[in-house]
């Protein structure tokens, strides 16, 4: 017998997309239009042209050409930008949608986890949804009752097993949907970016249970944005871009050669609108700089950056304010910041003309992984004017990051610390201190332990 | 440590894998586009059976949560339609009932009726409410109306419940003929589950079809012999008219429990032929449908 576990050969996936929204000058239109769609629409379904509610002659590749070949017992990580195709690639190994060309051949039995608690009931108990879930994700009814007291316990949620999960806090709600998945076992295991969820002791948790699996031999394909999870994990990585594969390899290459691609994360952008669609003041563009003011998509976790707006103001207006948001990869606004932060111009009305607001973010502050950076302009009190959401995106990297990469908290400041040693003690108190570093050192990186 | 988790394993993993696929203990699938009409893949429908006893069972848990009356609305439908139908359509109306008291004529039909209903609207709705299913994990997604349309079955033993009281308060003594209900409920589940294969595909594409369903559930009553007796038409047209296969289904429920005299044989045939023209034709088109349903739900 092979010792392959999936074999790829020249996979592609095309999507339609709607067409552009064509501009309606006239009610007419809009009207004509409203009336005829309809009966084209009604006519390609019968035809069994199924396409989608939208206009149907736009379609990008999702996946072009992708070929590899995964072994037996092989953890392999799939990294790459967000729409690279990393997500449709494991719709199409766990037969959620078809391939357009290509083909792939899978030895053995499938389990894909795209999602954790897929299928779950708000008005089931605990004890109902890990039956349902577990049969949902290919589980047999006799497999989920010989496992059931471990999914219980790996979930820590027992106390709350006959009551609808409705009432379970959305922490106890995601482990309790972990614990589910994470007792599948199938011969070759999809993950898709589960591990994004839930709070960093149990994420822990999940990926120790993960290096598990891989170590029993079975096949893994993992996609993450987390690139620590990456290389810890996988033996090597693929790395998709726009669809098409651009780099394999050993896993930390893989990953390395990803981070410092200036490509990935968008640094630079600017307004499509050539003319003021605004009365006030029009965003023009915007760039994430680094220290010496290059535009960068990866910035390291121990220098500063800047974020840099430039905007007009057209009609002279009191209380402008400019702000971006920044938004973690889980959508979480980290922060919002204002121009108008600076007291001299505050209250002031600006004049007509072009205008460039640079903000200073601090080195050590934000945690290393993929941020997102919204425009917004508008009247203090009175209106908002403009709205860009997540123009910006960039990597915050792990170059020197040397914090505890399981700190809890939206951000990981490295804040200014006094420590000193105002008394002396026995020797008996201390070693107990002693004792205590020594056990706080292993357990604050279980992750090493668990898969090495 | 590993390798010891790994002989323990072994013989339940080589348990699954017989039970989920018998060719030899590694499976093997080519996942490649597929050409105009594909199989069924009914046996892969039955090794997913579980799955399909689990979406029942979730079905039937789930469907009267959170209400005050809980499965009694089972039973409210059918019975306040009858009472309605008894007044306008039995005394107003006056329309002929075979000779049976109105209120138990309508009810023997609103019951299958309602099943039949039911479980085309649960099917047809059910692919857009499970989207998320749909677009997270494989399994035949022929499992979802499958599982909508037979959780009704719950519902419809309560109704039928109501009816047999009901016939032992007018007095009436079901017939020999009552072992042919269970073909005639199956009969209307394969009705059911026909129409709802082809307007649930359709429905994930468009939702037009989802607002449709109230208009054809309704118009279909109206089509069959509800409120009023197929003996209204001469023959040959009422042969004629089992080409709704719910007039069989309704005309057969009389016949079996009520004992009038519409004789159902050859309304049968055709309402069977009928239902299993549509069930076919429907499983395929939404088989030929399917690949599209998770980039379109």
């Amino acid at each position: 017998m092979s010792d392959i576990a999936v074999h790829v050969e020249g996979l592609s996936k095309q999507y339609h997309i709607g067409k552009r929204q064509e501009r309606h000058d006239t009610l007419r239109d809009t009207l004509t239009d409203a009336f005829i769609a309809p009966f084209r629409r009604a006519g390609k379904l019968l035809r069994g042209q199924a396409t989608g509610a939208a206009e149907l002659d736009e379609t990008i590749w999702a996946l072009k050409d992708v070929s590899f070949e995964v072994k037996r017992g092989e953890a392999v990580g799939i990294i790459g930008r967000n729409g690279a195709g990393k997500s449709t690639l494991l719709k199409i190994l766990s037969r959620i949608t078809e391939p357009t060309g290509g083909y792939a051949d899978v030895y053995g039995r499938v389990g894909s986890l795209l999602e954790v608690g897929t299928g779950f009931h708000h008005e089931l108990t605990g004890r109902e949804n890990i039956y349902l879930n577990g049969a949902i994700l290919g589980m047999t009814r006799v497999e989920i009752e010989r496992k059931f007291d471990e999914i219980v316990a790996f979930s820590e949620v027992e106390k709350f097993m006959d009551t609808p999960v409705k009432h379970y806090s959305s922490g106890m709600y995601l482990r309790l949907a972990f614990a589910v998945a994470a007792h599948l076992e199938p011969e070759i295991l999809l993950v898709d970016e589960v591990l994004a969820v839930g709070d960093a002791a149990f994420q822990k948790k999940c990926l120790g249970k993960m290096g598990n699996v891989a170590q029993e031999g079975r096949t893994v394909l993992f996609v993450s944005h987390n690139m620590g999870a990456i290389t810890q994990l996988c033996e090597w990585a693929l790395w998709l871009d726009n669809g098409q594969l651009k780099l394999t390899g050993p896993s930390s290459d893989v990953v390395a050669a990803y981070l410092s691609s200036g490509t990935e994360g968008c640094a630079v952008w600017s307004s499509s609108s050539t003319e003021p669609r605004n009365i006030e003041a029009q965003l023009k563009s915007a760039r994430i700089l680094s220290v010496d003011n290059q535009p960068t998509a990866v910035v390291d976790f121990d220098s500063p950056f800047k974020v840099e707006i430039a905007y007009d103001v057209i009609d002279p207006v009191r209380d402008l304010s400019v702000t971006y948001q920044l938004l973690d990869s889980q959508g979480n606004l980290v922060f919002e910041a204002m121009d108008t932060d600076m007291p001299e111009w505050k209250g002031r009305v600006r004049e007509p003309g072009q205008y460039l607001a640079v903000c200073k973010v601090p080195a050590r502050l934000l945690k290393p992984g993929r941020y997102y950076v919204s425009l917004a302009s508008f009247i203090e009190y009175i209106k908002i004017i403009e709205r860009q959401e997540g123009v910006l995106a960039f990597d915050v990297s792990e170059v020197g990051y040397l914090l505890n990469p399981g700190r809890l908290g939206v951000v990981s400041p490295v804040l200014e610390w006094e420590v000193n040693q105002v008394d002396t003690t026995d020797r008996v108190a201390s070693n107990e201190t002693k004792n205590q570093a020594e056990n706080t050192g292993p357990s604050a990186s279980p992750l090493s332990e668990k898969t090495r | 440590m590993a390798l010891k988790e790994r002989i323990e394993r072994q013989p339940a993993t080589a348990a699954l894998a017989s039970l989920r696929v018998d060719d030899g203990p590694v499976p093997h699938i080519r996942i490649e586009p597929s050409k105009g009409w594909v199989s069924l893949k009914l046996r892969e429908l039955w090794e997913y059976r579980e799955l399909l006893y689990f979406l029942i069972w979730r079905d039937i848990k789930v469907r009267y949560k959170q209400t005050v009356l809980g499965a009694a609305w089972a039973i409210i439908q059918p019975l306040f339609t009858m009472v309605v139908f008894s007044v306008f359509f039995g005394r107003l109306a006056k329309i002929p009932s075979d000779g049976i008291p109105y209120p138990i004529f309508s009810y023997t039909a609103l019951v299958p009726w309602t099943f039949f209903a039911q479980g085309l609207n649960q099917a047809v709705s059910g692919m857009v409410s499970h989207a998320n299913l749909i677009k997270k994990v494989y399994f035949p997604r022929l499992a979802i109306p499958i599982a909508r349309v037979l959780a009704g079955v719950v519902d419809f033993s309560l109704a039928f419940i109501v009816l047999l009281g009901m016939m032992l308060a007018y007095d009436i003594v079901p017939t020999v003929n009552t072992l042919w209900l269970p073909l005639f409920l199956l009969l209307a589940l394969i009705t059911s589950l026909g129409t709802a294969l082809w307007l649930a595909a359709m429905n994930v594409q468009f939702r037009d079809v989802g607002y449709t369903v109230p208009f054809i559930t309704q118009f279909w009553m109206f089509a069959t012999p509800i409120v009023y007796p197929s003996s209204l038409l001469p023959e040959p047209w009422r042969t004629l008219y089992g080409i709704n296969p719910m007039t069989g289904v309704v005309e057969g429920f009389r016949w079996a429990l009520l004992g009038t005299d519409t004789a159902p044989g050859p309304i049968i045939v055709v309402s069977s032929l009928v239902a299993l023209a549509l069930l076919v034709s429907g499983a395929f088109y939404f088989r030929r449908m399917e690949k599209t349903f998770a980039d379109v739900v």
